[in-house]
C-alpha cells in the first residue's frame, strides 16, 4: 500500500473492510504526517494517545465484523466541538483552559460510528472571521503554493511569520487546512455565514453545510444561534456525504434539531440529475466579479447541462443586503451568546476590585479584536431606542431573502448553482487593515444560505490563473441535500479532483 | 448613524468589556465603518413584512417537565476559576 493518508475516506472505509490495511495503521500515517505538519498549524491540540486507542477498539470491532459507519476513520474535529476530557477551546484566549465535562452530540454519533479522533482544529476565535487570522493560536496556514512561490521558498517562510503565504479561509480554516495536507479523512466544522464553504472552496477541498436543524448544535460553542449549522469537511462529494449521514439526526438536547428520518446519503452519489432545473440568480453576477470566476460559473453550469439538467435564469432581487443584514444578526445573537463568558463559571479570570471590574477586565483580556467588535455592534443595535431600527429591520429582510429562495423553488428550480467565493485565497495578513467590512466581503456568495436556513455545498471546480483552487456553490431546497451530492458528484466528476498539494511543510 | 465617543464608551460598559480611552478613537472608527456598511438595509421596502422569528418553522417539541438529572456539582463547578463547597466565589457583590 503506498502512502495511506492519500487515500480518500471512502476509500479507506472499503480497504478497512476488506482487511486490506489496519485502523492502527492508518491512524499512525496521519498522526505521522501530522507530526511533520505542525508548521501549519492545523491542529491546535493532537490526540494521538486517545487515535490509537480508539483505532485499536476499531480493529477489534472489524476483525469482528460489527464494523461502523465510519469504524476506523480518523478525522479531526474543530476546536468548537466539546470534547469530553480534552481542551475545547474555540481558539479563544478566555477558554484556553477549559475542558468539556461533556461530549457534543455530533461528535458522540461519529465515535458510536466508530471514527478515530486525531485531535482539535484551528478556527477563527469563536468561528468569527473569514481566515483563520482570528485565533489564539494564530492563523492556520494554506498547504496551498502561493503563485510563483517556490516549494523550497514556501517551506522558508513558514513559522517566519508566514508572510506571503496563503490563508485557508475561515472560519473551519484548520479543518480545511487538514484536509487538503491530507491531515485527515475528514474533519468537521461550521459555518454560520460562509466558514464550512469559503475554506473549502479556497483550499480545492469539499465543504457541506447542511440545512439549519439537520445536525444538532448541542455542545458546539454557539456563535449566532439561528444561523450556526454544523457540517463536514472532506476531499471529495462522496465522502462529505458519508459523514453528514453520521453527523445529522435529531436530537432531544437541541429543540431546533429537526425529527427527520436521516437518508443514505452516499446512494444519491451517482443518480441521474437528467431534468433537474438549476437556477442561475443573475444578482450574484456582482461588480468587480473577476472574469475568471465568471467563466467557472459559466463552464458550471455547462457541466450540468452536458449531464442532462436544464438551466434557467432566475432573480432573488434581495441577495444584495443578505450580507448587511447577516452583519446586524449575528454580532447580535453572538453579544447574547457570548454574555455567558464572565470568569465566573468557567474559563480565564483576570481578578477585578468587584464584579463588574471582573467581567470587564476577564473579557477584555480574554476576546480577541474581532470578537470585542462584534460584541459591541451588536450590543449597539440591540440597545434601547435602536433594536427597531437595526435588529427587527434586518430580521425583515431576512424574510424577504427567505421568500426570494422560497419563490425560486416555488417555480420548479431544484437548485441554485453560484460561485462560491469571489476570488480565490488571499495572503495571509493582506486583509487585516483598518476596514473590517472588506473582510466581511468574503461571504457575500454564501450568507443568504445561512440567512434563509438552506443547505449549500462548495465543490471544487477548477483553478485561477494563478493556480489556486476555485469553488462553486450549490443551494438546495430545505433538507435536500441529497439533490446537492449528486449535482456536486456531476461537477466533481466534469472537473476532475482537484489535486491535493505536495507536502512541502514536511 | 454613527457613534461618538461617548457612545462607544457606553456600549463598552454595557458589553462588560474594559476599553481604555486610547482605543476608543479606533474602536469608534471601525464601529462606524460597520454602522455605514449596514445603511443601505434603509433603502429596502419591508412595509408589512414579518420580522424572521424561525428560519426553519416547526413545532417545538416538549417533554415532561421534570428533573432529568441532578447530583453533579462536582462536575457544573468542575471549569471555574474559583469554587467553594460547589459554590462559585466572586467579588463580594453586597456591601
Amino acid at each position: 500500500m503506498t502512502d495511506l493518508t492519500s487515500l480518500t475516506l471512502a476509500e479507506a472505509r472499503d480497504a478497512l473492510k476488506a482487511k486490506k490495511i489496519s485502523a492502527l495503521e492508518l491512524t499512525d500515517a496521519h498522526l505521522n504526517a501530522m507530526e511533520k505538519a505542525k508548521a501549519l498549524n492545523a491542529y491546535v491540540l493532537d490526540t494521538p494517545k486517545h487515535a490509537r486507542a480508539m483505532a485499536k477498539a476499531s480493529d477489534t470491532k472489524l476483525q469482528k465484523g460489527e464494523a461502523g459507519l465510519l469504524e476506523g476513520i480518523p478525522l479531526g474535529i474543530k476546536d468548537l466541538y466539546a470534547t469530553k476530557g480534552v481542551r475545547t477551546t474555540a481558539c479563544s484566549k478566555i477558554l484556553l483552559n477549559f475542558v468539556p465535562e461533556y461530549e457534543s452530540t455530533v461528535t458522540s454519533k461519529l465515535w458510536r460510528d466508530g471514527a478515530v479522533m486525531l485531535g482539535k482544529l484551528n478556527n477563527d476565535e469563536f468561528a468569527m472571521g473569514s481566515s483563520n487570522e482570528s485565533s489564539a493560536f494564530g492563523p492556520s496556514v494554506s498547504p496551498i503554493l502561493p503563485p510563483n512561490v517556490s516549494a523550497a521558498q514556501a517551506k522558508a517562510k513558514l513559522g517566519n511569520c508566514n508572510k506571503g503565504l496563503l490563508v485557508p479561509g475561515g472560519s473551519s480554516g484548520g479543518s480545511a487546512a487538514a484536509i487538503a495536507a491530507r491531515l485527515c479523512l475528514g474533519a468537521t466544522a461550521t459555518d454560520t455565514g460562509g466558514s464550512i464553504r469559503q475554506p473549502a472552496a479556497f483550499t480545492g477541498t469539499v465543504g457541506m453545510k447542511p440545512t439549519y436543524g439537520r445536525c444538532s448544535r448541542w455542545g458546539i460553542v454557539a456563535f449566532a444561534s439561528s444561523l450556526d449549522q454544523d457540517g463536514p469537511i472532506a476531499k471529495t462529494v462522496r465522502d462529505t456525504a458519508i459523514m453528514l449521514r453520521s453527523m445529522a439526526g435529531h436530537d432531544p438536547k437541541d429543540t431546533t434539531s429537526v425529527d427527520r428520518a436521516v437518508p443514505d446519503y452516499e446512494a444519491a452519489i451517482g443518480k441521474s440529475i437528467k431534468g433537474m432545473k438549476i437556477g442561475i440568480p443573475k444578482e450574484y453576477r456582482v461588480d468587480g466579479m473577476s472574469q475568471e470566476i465568471d467563466a467557472l460559473w459559466s463552464k458550471g453550469a455547462e457541466w450540468l447541462k452536458q449531464a442532462g439538467a436544464e438551466i434557467v435564469e432566475i432573480s432573488l432581487p434581495h441577495t444584495h443586503y443578505a450580507l448587511p443584514a447577516y452583519y446586524i444578526v449575528a454580532p447580535a445573537e453572538a453579544s447574547s451568546n457570548l454574555a455567558r463568558y464572565d470568569g465566573v463559571r468557567y474559563g480565564v479570570r483576570v481578578p477585578g476590585k468587584d464584579i463588574i471590574d471582573l467581567y470587564e477586565k476577564t473579557r477584555a483580556n480574554g476576546f480577541g479584536v474581532e470578537v470585542r467588535r462584534r460584541i459591541m455592534i451588536g450590543t449597539y443595535v440591540l440597545s434601547a431606542g435602536y433594536y427597531d431600527a437595526y435588529y427587527v429591520r434586518a430580521q425583515k429582510i431576512r424574510t424577504l431573502i427567505k421568500q426570494d429562495f422560497e419563490k425560486a423553488y416555488d417555480s420548479g428550480v431544484d437548485a441554485v448553482l453560484t460561485p462560491a467565493t469571489p476570488s480565490p485565497a488571499f495572503g495571509i495578513g493582506e486583509k487585516s487593515g483598518a476596514d473590517p467590512v472588506e473582510m466581511y466581503l468574503n461571504d457575500i456568495f454564501t450568507v443568504t444560505v445561512n440567512m434563509a436556513g438552506l443547505p449549500g455545498l462548495a465543490v471544487p471546480a477548477g483553478v485561477s490563473k494563478e493556480g489556486l483552487p476555485l469553488g462553486l456553490q450549490l443551494i438546495g431546497r430545505p433538507f435536500d441535500e441529497e439533490i446537492l451530492f449528486s449535482l456536486g458528484e456531476v461537477i466533481e466528476q466534469a472537473a476532475g479532483r482537484t489535486k491535493l498539494p505536495d507536502a512541502w511543510w514536511a | 448613524m454613527s457613534v461618538d465617543q461617548a457612545t462607544v464608551q457606553r456600549i463598552a460598559r454595557l458589553a462588560r468589556i474594559a476599553v481604555t480611552d486610547e482605543e476608543v478613537p479606533h474602536l469608534q472608527g471601525e464601529l462606524n465603518a460597520m454602522l455605514s456598511f449596514v445603511e443601505q438595509l434603509n433603502s429596502v421596502n419591508v412595509e408589512g413584512v414579518e420580522p424572521m422569528t424561525s428560519v426553519t418553522p416547526m413545532a417545538m417539541k416538549k417533554r415532561v417537565d421534570e428533573v432529568t438529572d441532578g447530583n453533579i456539582a462536582e462536575i457544573v463547578t468542575g471549569n471555574a476559576p474559583q469554587t467553594e463547597d460547589h459554590y462559585f466565589l466572586v467579588p463580594k457583590v453586597i456591601e
